[in-house]
């Protein structure tokens, strides 16, 4: 029996659940394949006879190959072939993209761009032609390389301009005007971009790692030109996603190729440089922030714009103004984010994007408001949060800032006491504390997901959601465990395959909302058919450890039948009726070593509001995440690119730094209880992104607390700090009679 | 990797002599020369395996030093008792340096020999003339924030990425070579990097046809050790700066300064004037600024480096002021 | 005129052959054929000559540590290194610290504190861990410690400059210590 739901009442249901596993800290359920190496990632797939294929990319940045000389390489030991087909994809393709990317590539557009691919029986022989084939092209001569070369094209979506600012700006009792560079980011999954392809003349498989299978079906079917019902496309493990897996990658689109041409299983697998210089980077960002208060501090003008770059033809913008549009009061308000059309490297999602980078700008200049207006940084924002959206009037359909803010400040011990930098030394370090709130906009996708309650009491739940990471895994066992009234340990979680329903692709912290409603919404119908079974009304049906209502076992209730629905969940148009978000608030110390300028994270604290809890565990796990990136983010990362053809200078986990384990301390999350009823019927928001929407700028607060340099750029690493510097900080320091053993 | 034969070399005489070929490269820990064939950096038609030769221990000299084969890993160097009581700046040094991991690999002879980490060496297709000469230097005008800012040249400007033997060359460390013939010569740490001048290829004095056999230290010299390292990432990353620094202060005056600091040029920079300037002197800061004004006097950046000159100025003076702090 | 063994090679080019070279290697107890290919890093040797799996490749260039596997005690990155130079060692890789059936303390506590997300980096830090701990116990000094003379003391600090080799992009590092820092202590406890 089955039927498709696709209701959505919004009707708060799962506190009403009798099994209480919903929100517990279960540990994940997969955990036991990934702590013993088991649980098995896209290139380890043990299958006969395949091929091993290496990518060859472009030296140069813009213009044509003109001849791939491919002599050389076929005459070497175990090369099988070179795949120059036109479908091969340039680039990554954008999330929920849905369709190819550019293809064709004898159009070179970036330096490191995807130009063929080599096949041989063995990694290594692949791996050595790759470099043997000569390629010989027809440049164009200078390609812009930089942001500041070109006219950019403004995002008038983003535009925003209300009241007049620049007169707020005058006569504001306190303003800041200040412009603020952030760097490029990459996602650095630690799963390099890999597939394995097998056509069998009538079906292509392949394993691949991928966040989003509902559209990559799609893309993949575009860019071969074949119809998607010949694609089956399993990811059950992905080695983290962060967005640069959000769209097909120029392995899975080669590889298929590949085995289509061949008629046998081939392999590819991105180099980690190439994962740095084919995937996807964050791009770089100069920000000006305007804000104008009263000498209360409360804002009466609020300005946020913003130069991002692409390649040309790419539609993503990092939308750094995401959630400065709703973030603070400020009846005044100018925002414009423009785009530079330069050929770097294609730029698209790194873990959240926008926020990433724009909360912290923003949170810095608010940082400086308080300096300027004598408020306490915390008070500051409590004042200045907004009733309803100061741009559109819509409510916001929950909103919790400020439970973050008070909850994370007690938690902290944030001293509201007056604030001086350079106040308390160590030794050679100095240490300061700094905040920031945080925000990310909340977004729910189209989901499907087909749940089974078996004759014998277990249940299983079907869809090709992924779990990159985030927990899907263990929070669809849990919701299942929930409705049905079961052990979690009785649902089996069967995800990342194409030949399930569509889910909504892990992306955008939609992942969790969306597809734990589907989820529920096919628990209900099923509880529906057992309330009929049972002879009680759906809402009286009480379910428990595997009986209903106390008494009888649903495997009796069953009677050897099983139960299967689909369910369907939609947003609801009522969401467009509210400005939806996650919020938080950061905390940090750190100290500043006076003579070097380097920067150590004592302690670092975030409170969040982000809906339902759906495992505290996973949760709590997730903004983890959030303020290692946050600290990464605010210290150690930056995409650098050659100023003369663009390319990816350091494209390897030796010089791209992501944190190791000793930059990052203790770390505390409080989660602030909240339940989002318009969010999702399962009341719940997105986590993975909130995390570091915000954090980098209470660790950049934190230095200048700390040792009174005001650094405008991310990250913050020793020569800026050391270039902002107060210049007086020797003298200061011997006032301080602080550098003991000195005349 | 491009093809190569694998071949055990049965004694140190034997991997010199297979070192005449030019395509011969010999291979102990790896972890730097397998970086570098995965990226056709390095292209060797023949490996010589030097691991298992009789190189790998940790010996006493009559002296009273300490002879450290070519083959030590470092982590064995730096867990030594005797290197952690009468040498711990190289303790230091080493443990600064990469993972565990990586150290746990890496030989004393390998680390010595260890090529840099500028951004266009490492990539093949861009400019290089360490990699190919006479093609250019694409970093003087390119990305450069690791780059050197002390005896550059116009053909190269970059670093040597090692912590060891900066920390030899403070030591005063010799370097031991085998020639094919079985006769040794030995070369001071201090001596034994070059400058890039009009030949970045060269990047030591090891030869065709040679093999480093060990590292000797002096007899303990005493003093307090130091050994600090500048980085973005607080481990795992390659200095912006190190000094490594052996000093006594006796009555408040500098008595011994052995001063040498990576990060800077393309070799372990040490100039004997510079611990000189302190010698006999009381501790204040404009003498340890006297003395960065040595280190200094012929620095020059290119653009995103120029920050090591205040680094390495500010760095020597944090290395000082702790000194005195101890010794007080 | 050179003497030496041939371990292994792809193309004759002099030096005699050597019937003896089918030398072998020890993975997690079993004794295994070197490969034919000395291009073969120990680490592809493993994934793909071994099907074992448990061995990640995140990098292929020793910074991330995803390989790690205890080799003859010592934890190396398994990528740079070359299978064929490993004759007679004893390689011990995260299926043989334990399997699903009988996982092992420490991959019992990663589980506990969550000490994981993706889960790529994860069996490489256990590798890691599993070798650091006896690092500690053998008084190993790190960047971390203070005296360099003195007994290596177990300190958060220490744990993570030891553990600074092994990235975790998913940023579970504050789990992973906890984890750690839990089966220390629960060792130490059984020893005593």
């Amino acid at each position: 029996m089955s039927t498709t739901r696709t209701e959505n009442d919004g009707k708060a249901r799962l506190d009403d659940m009798k099994q209480g596993v919903l929100g517990e800290p279960l540990p994940r359920i997969d955990g036991l394949a990934k702590v013993t190496g088991t649980a098995r990632y896209a290139a380890e797939y043990p299958i006969d006879n395949c091929a091993e294929g290496v990518l060859v990319t472009s030296t140069i940045t813009h213009g044509t190959v003109t001849r791939l000389d491919t002599q050389a390489a076929l005459t070497m030991p175990g090369v099988i072939a070179v795949i120059d087909d036109s479908r091969l994809i340039t680039r990554a393709v954008q999330g929920t993209a849905g369709e190819a990317p550019q293809q064709a590539p004898v159009t070179v557009c970036y330096w490191g761009q995807p130009i063929a691919l080599v096949v041989a029986e063995s990694f290594e022989q692949a791996r050595d032609a790759a470099k043997r084939i000569h390629v010989e092209y027809d440049a164009s001569p200078n390609p812009s390389l930089s942001p500041d070369d070109v006219t950019p094209e403004e995002q008038e979506d983003d535009t925003v301009s209300q009241g007049d600012l620049e007169q707020a700006m005058k006569d504001a009792a306190h303003s800041v005007d200040v412009r603020i560079a952030t760097k490029g980011h990459a996602s650095a999954a630690m799963e390099p971009h890999a597939a394995i392809a097998d056509w069998d003349g009538e079906e292509l498989t392949v394993h691949a790692s991928l966040q989003m299978l509902n559209y990559n079906i799609s893309e993949l079917a575009d860019a071969l030109d074949i119809p998607e019902d010949k694609i089956r496309l399993i990811a059950r493990f992905v080695g983290g996603g962060f967005g640069s897996k959000l769209g097909i990658s120029p392995d899975v689109v080669a590889a298929s190729l590949a085995s289509i041409k061949l008629k046998r299983p081939v392999r590819v697998v991105l180099s980690r440089q190439q994962v740095f210089q084919c995937i996807m980077r964050r791009s770089e960002t100069t920000q000006r922030l305007r804000l104008a208060a009263t000498s209360e501090g409360k804002l009466i003008g609020f300005g946020h714009e913003a130069l991002v770059s692409n390649l040309p033809g790419e539609e993503f913008c990092e939308p750094v103004l995401q959630s400065s549009h709703f973030m603070y009061r400020g009846e005044n308000r100018e925002l414009m984010l423009n785009l530079a059309r330069i050929h770097r490297m294609t730029a698209g999602s790194v873990r959240a994007p926008g926020e990433a980078v724009g909360m912290p700008a923003l949170e810095a200049a608010m940082d400086m408001l308080a300096e300027k207006s004598g408020v306490d940084p915390v008070q500051l924002r409590l004042m200045n949060i907004p009733d309803k959206d100061p741009e559109n009037d819509l409510p916001f359909s929950s909103h919790k800032l400020a439970e973050c803010l008070r909850q994370g400040a007690d938690a902290f011990g944030w001293d509201a006491g007056p604030r001086k930098a350079r106040q308390r030394r160590e030794g050679e370090w100095w240490i300061g504390t700094g905040m920031a709130s945080g925000a990310r906009i909340h977004n729910t996708m189209e989901s499907r997901t087909r749940v089974t309650l078996s004759a014998d009491g277990t249940a299983r739940v079907e869809t090709d959601m992924t779990d990159i990471g985030t927990g899907t895994y263990t929070i669809l066992a849990q919701m299942v465990a929930e409705m049905l009234g079961m052990d979690p340990a009785a649902v089996r979680v069967d995800i990342g395959d194409t030949r399930h329903p569509r889910g909504p692709g892990s992306g955008g912290s939609w992942g969790a909302s969306s597809i734990g409603s589907a989820a529920f919404l096919a628990c209900r119908a099923i509880r529906e058919d057992l309330a009929a079974r049972a002879g009680v009304a759906e809402e009286a049906l009480d379910l428990r450890d595997g009986k209903v209502g106390g008494g009888r076992t649903l495997v009796d209730v069953l009677g050897g039948e099983s139960l299967s629905h689909e369910g369907h969940y939609k947003p609801a148009k009522a969401q467009e009726e509210y400005t939806a978000a996650g919020f938080g608030a950061f905390f940090a110390q750190v100290r500043v070593n006076h003579f070097t300028g380097e920067t150590r994270v004592d302690r670092m604290l975030g409170a969040f509001g982000f809906g339902r809890v759906l495992n505290r565990r996973t949760a709590r796990s997730q903004f983890l995440g959030g303020l290692t990136w946050s600290i990464g983010t605010a210290l150690t990362e930056a995409l650098e690119f050659d100023p003369r053809d663009g390319h990816l200078v350091n494209c390897d986990l030796a010089e791209y730094h992501v944190p190791v384990h000793r930059d990052v301390p203790d770390l505390d999350v409080v989660l602030v209880e909240e339940r989002d009823a318009i969010a999702s019927p399962i009341e719940a928001k997105g986590i993975g992104e909130l995390g570091m929407c915000g954090g980098a700028a209470a660790i950049g607060n934190a230095i200048y607390n700390a040792c009174g340099a005001r650094v405008l750029q991310f990250p913050i690493t020793p020569d800026s700090v050391l270039a902002s510097l107060p210049r007086d900080s020797c003298k200061l320091l011997r006032e301080a009679g602080a550098m003991r053993g000195l005349a | 990797m491009q093809p190569f034969e694998l071949v055990r070399a049965p004694s140190p005489s034997d991997a010199a002599q297979l070192t005449k070929d030019e395509h011969t490269r010999l291979i102990a820990g790896g972890t730097n020369l397998l970086d570098l064939m995965k990226l056709q950096v390095e292209t060797p038609s023949r490996l010589a395996d030097i691991s298992r030769l009789d190189c790998a221990e940790i010996t006493d000299t009559p002296d009273g030093g300490l002879r450290i084969g070519a083959l030590v890993t470092n982590t064995a160097t730096a867990v030594h008792p005797r290197v952690r009581q009468d040498y711990p700046v190289l303790a230091r040094a080493i443990l600064a340096g990469a993972t565990q991991q990586l150290r746990n690999k890496a030989t004393t002879g390998g680390n010595l020999c260890q090529r840099t980490r500028c951004f266009y060496f490492t990539k093949i297709d861009q400019p290089c003339n360490k990699r190919d000469p006479g093609s250019g230097c694409s970093a003087i005008e390119g990305v450069a924030k690791l780059h050197a800012v002390l005896g550059t040249s116009d053909q190269c400007i970059a670093t040597y990425p090692g912590d060891m033997a900066v920390a030899m060359s403070a030591l005063d460390a010799e370097v031991h070579i085998m020639k094919e013939d079985g006769t040794e010569r030995s070369v001071p740490v201090r001596d034994f990097h070059l400058l890039p001048g009009d030949t970045p290829w060269r990047e030591n004095e090891l030869g065709r046809g040679e093999m480093i056999t060990a590292v000797t230290l002096p007899p303990p010299v005493g003093g307090a050790h130091y050994y600090r390292k500048v980085r973005e990432r607080s481990s795992y990353a390659f200095a912006l700066v190190s000094v490594a620094a052996v000093i006594e202060i006796e009555g408040g005056v500098f008595t011994r300064a052995d001063l040498a600091f990576g990060g800077l040029a393309h070799k372990p920079w040490f100039d004997p004037a510079i611990g000189a300037v302190l010698l006999g002197k009381a501790a204040d800061d404009a003498l340890f600024d006297e003395a960065a004004d040595v280190l200094l006097q012929s620095a020059r950046g290119f653009g995103e480096n120029d920050f090591k000159i205040p680094l390495a100025r500010r760095t020597l003076r944090a290395v000082l002021t702790q000194a005195v702090e101890d010794a007080a | 005129m050179f003497k030496g063994t041939i371990i292994a090679k792809e193309a004759a080019k002099g030096f005699e052959e050597i019937q003896d070279m089918a030398g072998t290697i020890g993975i997690n107890g079993t004794a295994h054929s070197l490969p034919a290919d000395p291009r073969t890093s120990l680490l592809d040797f493993l994934r793909h000559d071994l099907g074992l799996t448990g061995t990640k490749k995140g990098c292929d260039h020793g910074q991330c540590g995803a390989c790690t596997v205890i080799v003859n005690g010592m934890r190396i990155n398994s990528c740079l290194t070359l299978a064929a130079m490993h004759e007679g060692d004893r390689v011990t890789t995260i299926e043989g610290i334990g399997g699903p059936d009988a996982p092992s303390d420490l991959q019992h506590a990663f589980m506990a504190h969550d000490a994981l997300q993706c889960g790529y980096c994860t069996p490489g830090q256990i590798c890691s861990a599993q070798a650091m701990l006896a690092e500690i116990a053998e008084g190993w000094p790190s960047d971390a410690t203070a005296d360099l003379t003195s007994e290596a003391t177990f300190s958060d600090e220490e744990i993570r400059e030891r553990m600074s080799g092994n990235l975790c992009r998913c940023g579970a590092y504050a789990n992973i210590v906890a984890a750690i820092r839990d089966v220390a202590r629960g060792r130490a406890d059984a020893t005593v």
